[in-house]
């Protein structure tokens, strides 16, 4: 009988020193260790009158800010596809490369008849639709073809299609558009200037980038807790076969489920355009590997925890190096933000696998 | 009774994984308003039957129908659509989701039609469900998950309800009130179709009762005459 649990074992395991766990405690306590001294070293320098003014600081976590709500925005696509599927679908940024690809072409349309500068305002929101039904589109049409034939297959299976749908996406945006980087015309000029929010001058374009994810975050919050749709698809998420036995079309959610990921990552596409203008058929892979890197922060399949992820990713990476790395002495920070978010996804592994509002994974989905 | 269409009904059905015959010739008729078992230990092809109607298996001889209809080319969706409901073995409810979405969700192929009255219906059944509606169902004891699962297959309306081992993984105390509540569900008119292993709890609310032992139906009879039945007695029943 289970009842007769012998302590024997119990308190061997209490005293084995185990490498692994070691190893992994030692990495805990460096990288404790190492955000305390590097974040007393900034506070020290900026006492001393150092390193970026006041003014400079608030700036860049503005800037963390919208960067990383448009990461928020993908990280709900890699969320949503993991929450009904199991899988990561690492063609999600390729997703959001088609829509803010497409969107340039219509922007360009736009400034070449002199729409984009009489109604700046219009040609955004064109732009906007332009992205998100791109991207809603490349989403649906990938799970059709890419996904569904695998319905039942292990997850390492999707898994690896997934990256050579990502290939196939990409190569196939450079043959049809070209591998130069092309520009989006420059954000109109009522942007350019500072908006004052509570006394604090934010930009304009940052601004606007916030507002944007802010409303899409609500408008899928609306869609996903309050419509039957939204809890068809929580249903299939569950469990897939009693949704199904309650008359619920688990193909259909499933697609609706790409579409609005899509939708989502089609909207960041137009962030993209309105924080960086520059865009190129590789414009998916770092911004998708990190909104992957935010999802999984966050806690992967849960939604608030996406856009969560996403935000502390963007200030991981944009004030990260120069709070941390320059009170370490270390020189030239900006040029480590990249290393730095993906230092912040190793982090959250050792620390928190589940991520920080996910929820514990059951012993059969660990590998 | 024979001169009725039964609400669902097995045509000498057989079925198959791969070369292993599971269901042989297998006769069922429940008919509206009933309270029919399906008694059989384990692997005695329970299971089966209900993939079966729910399509999930698929005969590879005889079919299946439904109000008169054979249903063999029907996707489980359409079955479902039709009326058949089930409860599944361990209620299965969607448990990160509120107790009202869990009934919502058993109401979703009723487009547009006024929910109040089958609210009121399971709230009725079971008025615990009603206080405990804003809560996730995970968060609930076993015996009230279970009401939440019939409430939820109630909310369907369904022409027959199919319920999978309802007394599986409950306290004795919970079976013997969970049968008195199907108990209820059948009065009130619902036809419902119980697959079993507790032969003493299922024949004391059913009105008929069908045997199944190793795919074959090996008695089919009104339920006091398997109480009594001796060779019932001997396979299943025990000493009462």
């Amino acid at each position: 009988m289970s009842t007769e649990v012998a302590p024997e074992p119990v308190r061997s395991r209490r005293f084995k020193f185990n490498w692994v766990d070691g190893f992994l405690w030692f990495l805990r306590v460096a990288a404790l260790i190492a955000i305390v001294v590097g974040v007393v070293g900034s506070i020290q320098q900026f006492a001393d009158g150092e390193g970026p003014s006041a003014a400079a600081w608030r700036d860049l976590i503005v800037s963390s800010i919208s960067t990383g709500s448009m990461y928020g925005l993908i990280a709900l696509g890699y969320s949503m596809v993991y929450g009904v599927l199991g899988f990561i679908n690492f063609a999600h940024g390729e997703v959001f490369m088609s829509g803010t690809m497409v969107g340039l072409i219509s922007a360009t349309m736009l400034f070449e008849n002199g729409f984009w500068d009489s109604n700046p305002w219009i040609s955004i929101l064109v732009v906007l639709v332009v992205a998100m039904i791109t991207s809603t589109l490349v989403a649906v049409a990938i799970e059709r073809v890419a996904y569904r034939p695998l319905r039942g297959a292990p997850r390492l299976i999707p898994l690896i299609t997934s990256i050579g749908v990502s290939f196939f996406v990409q190569y196939s945006f450079a043959g049809l558009f070209g591998v130069a980087i092309r520009n989006y015309p420059p954000a109109p000029s009522q942007l350019s200037g500072n908006v004052d929010i509570l006394g604090i001058p934010i930009a304009g374009t940052r601004l606007l980038v916030i507002g944007v994810a802010v409303v899409s975050m609500i408008g899928l919050w609306y869609f996903v807790t309050q419509t039957k749709t939204g809890s068809a698809m929580r249903a299939v998420a569950e469990d897939k076969e009693i949704a199904g036995l309650m008359g619920i079309d688990v193909d259909k959610t499933i697609v609706t489920t790409f579409a609005v990921g899509g939708a989502m990552a089609g909207v960041a596409g137009l962030l993209w355009a309105l924080l960086f203008r520059g865009v190129d058929f590789l414009t998916g892979f770092l911004p998708g590997i990190k909104a992957f890197t935010a999802a999984v922060l966050g806690g992967i399949g849960n939604m608030p925890g996406a856009m969560l992820g996403g935000v502390l990713l963007g200030l991981f990476e944009g004030v990260g190096p120069q709070l941390v790395l320059a009170g370490l002495g270390i020189p030239a920070v900006s040029q480590l933000k990249d290393a730095v978010a993906f230092a912040a996804l190793v982090l959250v592994l050792i620390f928190r696998p589940t991520g920080l509002l996910g929820e514990r994974l059951g012993s059969e989905d660990r590998v | 009774m024979s001169d009725r269409t039964p609400v669902l009904a097995f045509r000498d059905v057989n079925t198959h994984y791969g070369a292993v015959h599971i269901l042989k010739d297998a006769n069922i008729e429940i008919y509206a308003g009933e309270m029919v078992c399906l008694l059989g230990g384990n692997a005695s092809g329970k299971t089966t039957t209900l993939k079966t109607i729910l399509g999930y298996v698929p005969p590879t001889t005889g079919h299946v129908e439904l109000d008169g209809e054979n249903v063999n080319g029907w996707s489980t969706a359409q079955r479902v659509a039709n009326g058949v409901t089930m409860v599944p073995e361990n209620r299965r409810l969607f448990k990160r989701m509120t107790v009202r979405e869990n009934l919502e969700i058993g109401a979703y192929l009723r487009h547009g039609e006024d929910l109040s009255e089958d609210y009121d219906r399971v709230f009725d059944l079971f008025p615990r469900v009603k206080e405990r509606l804003a809560q996730k169902a995970g968060t609930l004891s076993g015996g009230e998950q279970q009401m939440v699962a019939m409430g939820r297959a109630l909310m369907a309306r369904p022409k027959v309800l199919l319920m999978d081992e309802p007394s599986m993984g409950l306290a004795p105390k919970l079976v013997a009130q969970n049968f008195e509540i199907i108990d209820r569900i059948n009065k009130a008119g619902t036809t419902v179709f119980v697959v079993e292993q507790n032969a003493n709890m299922a024949l004391s609310i059913a009105d008929r009762g069908y045997v199944l032992q190793t795919g074959r139906i090996v008695l089919d009879d009104t339920a006091e005459a398997l109480m009594a039945n001796p060779q019932m007695r001997e396979a299943y029943l025990g000493d009462i």
